[in-house]
Formats: C-alpha cells, structure tokens, sequence
C-alpha cells in the first residue's frame, strides 16, 4: 500500500520544496554554472584581463597530451582502488559473516579506517613508506627492492593506490556485511544439500545475490576515487613525481589554483561533472533493473 | 530409499541449550515419518542433525547403512523441503530443480529428463522459464519439492513445509504430498507442529516434548492410547478432559464428576491417578449416568461443543449436532469405560500395563 498526501492547492507542496530546491541551487546549481561559464573565458595570470573564448579552452584540452596521459593515471587509479578495495572488503565480508568468535571486535577494528579523515590517512601512510624513515618502507628496502615513492613513479602511484584502498574497505565491508546477512541463511543450506561446494556456493549463489550490492559499490567507489582521493593524493604525493600520481581531480585543482589557468581548470571540472552525471544516471538505471535477478 | 536409524542423540548448542536429550527412533524404509510436537521442542534441530546442517553432540545417525554422523549434508543421499522453501531467488524454476543435477555432474540430457519429469508430476511445467518470485506460495512450495524429487534421494526431510500456505492450500498440498509418498515410496521425515497435518500424513507419529520423545506410533495409536498425560492433552481438538481421580475398587474410579468405570485388564492403577477422558468418548444418557450442566454450548455443524464442570474441573463434551441442548439446565452423561485414560499422578506417563 502506498501512502500519499493530498494537497488542496498546488502552492503548498512548492512552498514545501522551496527551503530543498534553495539549497540545491546555492550548493550545487550556482557553483556548476560559474563554472560552466569560466569555461568559457580566458583570463591572464594577473587576472585583470577576461576575455570571451567560447570551446578554446576545451580544445585546449583535447589537444593536451597531459590531459589524457591525467585520464589514463586515474582510469589506473580508479581500476585498482575499486578492484582491490571491493575484493579485499568481499573477502573479509565473507569471513565476518561466519559468526566466528569475537566477530563483533573484528568488525568494529574494520570499520575504524573510515573514520579517518583522508589527509590525516595520507600522513599516516607517508610516515609508514618514506623512504628513509618509514617502518615499512625500511621493510621492504631491507628486502631488496629500491623503494622510492619519491622518485619513482610507479612507488608513488602503488602508494596512492594503498592507502586509498585501506580507506575504503571500510566502507564496502559494511554492504557486503549486510548484503551476505541478507541472503536467507536456507537458501545456502539448500546449496549445501544440492551437493554445492563452498567455493561452488560463493560462485553460483551468493555472488549473484550480491550483485546489486556490488554494482552500487562499484559505481560508488569510482565516484570515491575520482573525487574524495583528492585528500590522500594532496597529503602524499601532490600529483608527483612529474605527475605520475596526477588524477583528473587533483589536476583541476592544480590547474586552477596552482597554475592559475582558471578557464582550463573550470573546463576540467565541467568534464567531471558530465562524467559523473553519466555514472549517476547508469546507476539509477540499473537498481531500477535490480541487476541480475 | 533406506531405514533412517538415531541412536542416543543429543544436541546441545553453543549457548547450552539442550535442544534434543537422548533421542532413539527408527524410521523404516519407505516409511512417512511425522516429529510432532510444540513450537521450540526440537524437532527442526532433530531434522537438520539427519540432515546434516546441525553437527550431533553425541549419539549416532545411520542412514541405510552407513553412520553418517561426520558425512556433509552434500554426500547424505537426502533432500530437505524448508518451511520457506529456500529456493534460489536468482534461478528460474528450470535451473532451480536442476542445479543440485548439474553440481553432481549428470550428463545434461538426464538432468532435462529428470526436470521435466518432476514438472509434470507437480503440475509446473508452465513455470519453468519463471523466477521463484513471480510464483505464488503454492508455485513456490511445489518448486521446491521438485528440487528435492528429481535428486531421487534415499531420505526426504520437510520441515514444517505447509506452514506458509493459507488454510486451503494446506489441505491439498498435504493430499499431494500423500499422494506424491504413495507414489514414490520413499523415506520421508516431516516436521511439523499441527496434529492435522500429522494424523492424515504419517504411518508413524514421533510426538516430542522438551527435547525427548514421549511417544512413538500409529496415528490411531497415539489418539486412542496416550502414552502420556502429554500426548493426551496434546493430540485431539478439542482436548482431552483431564481430572484428578482416585481408585475406589478394580476398574472403578472416583472422579468430581462421580464414579466411572475404566478397563481394569488395561490399566494397573491404584491410589491418586490422573483420569482422562475424550470429549467425544462422552455420551448424552437418558437417565443414570452423571449429571452435568452446560453452562455454554458451541455449535461447530456437525458437532456441538458442551462447556461445564464436573466439581471444580472444566469439562468439554462433543456431542453430535441434533436435537437441542440447553444451556444451564442439567443433563444426563454416560462415559465408555474402554475410552478412559488414567495416568501417573507424578510423572504424568499411562499406567496402561
Ligand atoms: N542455532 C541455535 N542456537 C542456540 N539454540 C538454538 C538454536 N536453534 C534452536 N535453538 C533452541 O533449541 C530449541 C529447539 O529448537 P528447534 O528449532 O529445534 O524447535 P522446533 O521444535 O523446530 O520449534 P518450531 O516448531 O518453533 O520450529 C529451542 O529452545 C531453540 O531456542
Ligand atoms: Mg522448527
């Protein structure tokens, strides 16, 4: 049954969404069509001279080799975060949901990283790997491989990658949890006596009723990754070495603010937002769907 | 098919509950086996430990031959109904019924032959393309015997598998579940926790209470002689009148409701008993007898439902629906002397010799 108000008028329900639809437009509406429109100027490094430039500063872009080397960094990027966070956070989802004796203090310790701020996670991880003074950094010196995420590109990107991902798990441990709580404990008893082995039963049973869980948390996590890295990323490596670690995020800010070529940076930030407006609307479309079943 | 045999089988959970204390029941081959008893008394435990899904504290589970009390459910030869049937919500009925095939490696034509068999005999071969959820609760539990027929398993285990079905779709799923035994023949174990249900479906009744068995037999045999004031108040609707009563002289005992003869050759009783009585082993009498007076009449059809006292002690007589009764004006009884019970005051078990 389905419950709906009944208004009288038309001008009630308005006046009811207005303080909504105010917010809405000051927080988001306004800011993305400032930016829309900084797109389309060209201003000089002292900022006293604005010109009208229509597409320049997207063909600009277009043109700019850097522009989609910063894509491919963050296509890298956002492919082993959400690869590894989602598989790290299923797997111990999994070992959680087996009521194992002090489940509740290891799924509290597991919750603990998504309480730390991303620049506070950064830090900690810096101090962990810096080359020189690092715990595990002088680990794995120790073991022979010339550590530098200083230096060397690939270190920095792996680095980034971490503690991204050690973010995260958090977050899609807690829906996986509740997602493999959800599936009835008969159903995979029925999959037991149907002769299914465990690893059978994970392949064929629960990871399709998981599936709707997994594609919310896989367009949720790049989303995470394009935008909320951005903390980790400034934290640890500031886009370097000579941009290895650049992503279309920190590019923006990096642009407009560092480099102050604010017409490319609002160009850059237009892209993303049509980036994620596309990811919203696939989401959107397929939870209607409900994925799979 | 095979025998299913517990010996001595306890179950007690990690918190320490006692689940099932000391259970030994045999169930023969092809027989249909009902474990009836109150919500909570371990009859779902009992069914799971058989089939595999609960680990046995002590005793041993034999299935045919074999004790498979360290076997996994997968290699028991068995196939479980569950009260929510448990099917897989992302199959359709085909793959559904087929899965447990395919997991043990049948050559796909066999499997299809299996299947489709299975559908006809369960009236769902319209369905098979479906998913669970656009079937109805009838759809669904005929699905799920489905999965459990086309394994051919030794051993059928239900547990509580009409529970979730209206008042009428329960009736004829339980003729189609006899008729599907019959037909079949195989082993089956049904828990549930309505007397209907197992007075129509069983060849053996298990009745339990608290974890232990209190009785073991014949449908018919477990109505007509309760091993125990337990089963007698338990089976029947509505229940048995049970009173305090005393032995006066052999095959004679005094009850509130005056004196009543019992059959002395079945019952060695003496002193303080416990007497029960059917309400429908109580007759209308034109004279003699006791004297009751209803003090609320029920109309059920073909019954009518008399609610008095005999002293103290409430009583109910079910007497056919013809002529009139009136409430508040005193009649006459008289009680089958073959039809009263007499149990241990104490203990509460039949003194039936
Ligand atoms: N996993 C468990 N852990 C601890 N105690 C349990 C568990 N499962 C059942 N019990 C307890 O064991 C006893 C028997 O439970 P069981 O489910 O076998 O009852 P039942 O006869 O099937 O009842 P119902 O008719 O309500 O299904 C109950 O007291 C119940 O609380
Ligand atoms: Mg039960």
């Amino acid at each position: 049954m389905q419950k709906r108000a009944i208004f009288g008028g038309k001008s009630l329900p308005y006046l009811l969404l207005l303080p909504q639809l105010f917010v809405v437009a000051v927080f988001f509406y306004w800011p993305a069509s400032q930016a829309l429109w900084q797109s389309f100027l060209l201003q000089d490094a002292f900022g006293l001279n604005t010109s009208f430039v229509w597409f320049e500063n997207y063909k600009e872009l277009f043109e700019d080799t850097g522009y989609y080397r910063t894509m491919l960094t963050t296509a890298v990027f956002a492919i082993m975060v959400a690869g590894l966070s989602l598989s790290l956070a299923l797997l111990l989802a999994v070992q959680a949901d087996k009521s194992i004796k002090g489940a509740s203090v290891y799924k509290t310790l597991l919750i603990w990283p998504y309480a730390v701020a991303p620049a506070v996670a950064g830090v900690l991880w810096i101090f962990m790997f810096q080359p020189s003074l690092g715990v595990v950094a002088q680990g794995i010196r120790a073991m022979g491989w010339n550590w530098n995420p200083l230096l060397n590109g690939n270190d920095a990107l792996t680095l980034v990658v971490l503690a991204s991902t050690w973010k995260q798990i958090s977050y899609n441990f807690l829906f996986f949890l509740a997602g493999l709580q959800s599936i009835p404990r008969a159903v995979i008893e029925a999959a037991a006596i149907d002769g299914a082995s465990p690893a059978r039963r994970f392949w064929t049973i629960i990871l399709p009723l998981l599936s709707p869980t997994i594609f919310f948390l896989v367009v949720v996590n790049i989303v995470y990754v394009f935008f909320d890295t951005f903390g980790i990323i400034d934290a640890m490596t500031q886009g370097g070495p000579s941009k290895a670690t650049e992503t279309l995020v920190y590019k923006v800010f990096f642009d407009g603010r560092l480099g102050g070529n604010l017409g490319s940076s609002a160009a850059q930030s237009v892209i993303l937002m049509i980036m994620v407006v596309a990811l919203t609307a696939v989401q959107f479309r397929f939870i209607e769907r409900r994925v799979a079943y | 098919m095979a025998t299913v045999e517990l010996t001595n089988i306890k179950k007690i959970y990690a918190g320490g509950v006692e689940a099932v204390r000391d259970v030994s029941l045999t169930v023969p081959n092809g027989s249909f086996t009902v474990l009836l008893g109150p919500s909570g008394c371990g009859k779902s435990t009992l069914l799971r430990m058989i089939a595999g899904l609960e680990t046995i504290t002590s005793g041993t589970c034999k299935i045919g031959e074999r004790v498979v009390n360290e076997i996994e459910p997968a290699d028991r030869d068995i196939a479980m109904v569950f009260q929510n049937y448990a099917l897989y919500p992302h199959m359709s009925v085909y793959d559904n019924m087929a899965y447990g095939l395919r997991n043990r490696g049948m050559p796909k034509p066999e499997i299809d032959k299996r299947v489709r068999e299975a559908a006809v005999l369960l009236a769902i071969e319209e369905y098979l393309t479906r998913k669970p959820r656009a079937l109805s609760g009838g759809q669904r539990q005929r699905v799920a015997m489905g999965r459990a027929i086309v394994r051919e398993p030794q051993v059928f285990l239900f547990d509580e598998p009409l529970s979730n079905l209206d008042a009428k779709l329960r009736v004829t799923m339980r003729l189609e579940i006899k008729r599907l035994h019959n037909r079949l023949n195989a082993t089956s174990i049904f828990v549930t926790h309505d007397q209907v249900e197992a007075m129509t479906l069983a060849d053996q009744v298990v009745v339990m209470n608290s974890g232990r068995i209190e009785q073991i037999g014949a449908p018919g045999e477990v109505y007509k002689h309760p091993a125990s004031r337990f089963v007698a108040s338990f089976i029947g609707s509505p229940a048995m009148n049970l009173m305090t009563g005393k032995i006066v002289e052999p095959g004679v005992v005094e009850t509130p409701g005056g004196k009543l003869p019992f059959d002395a050759k079945r019952f060695s009783a003496s002193g303080e008993v416990e007497v029960g009585i059917r309400p429908e082993d109580i007759h209308t009498a034109s004279s003699g007898g006791t004297s009751f007076t209803p003090e609320l009449v029920e109309e059920l059809g073909a019954t009518r439902l008399l609610h008095g006292n005999f002293g103290s002690t409430p009583i109910i007589v079910a007497i056919p629906a013809s002529g009139t009764v009136h409430e508040n004006k005193e009649m006459r009884l008289s009680i089958d002397a073959q039809a009263v019970q007499l149990f241990d005051k104490a203990t509460g078990r039949s003194l039936a010799r």
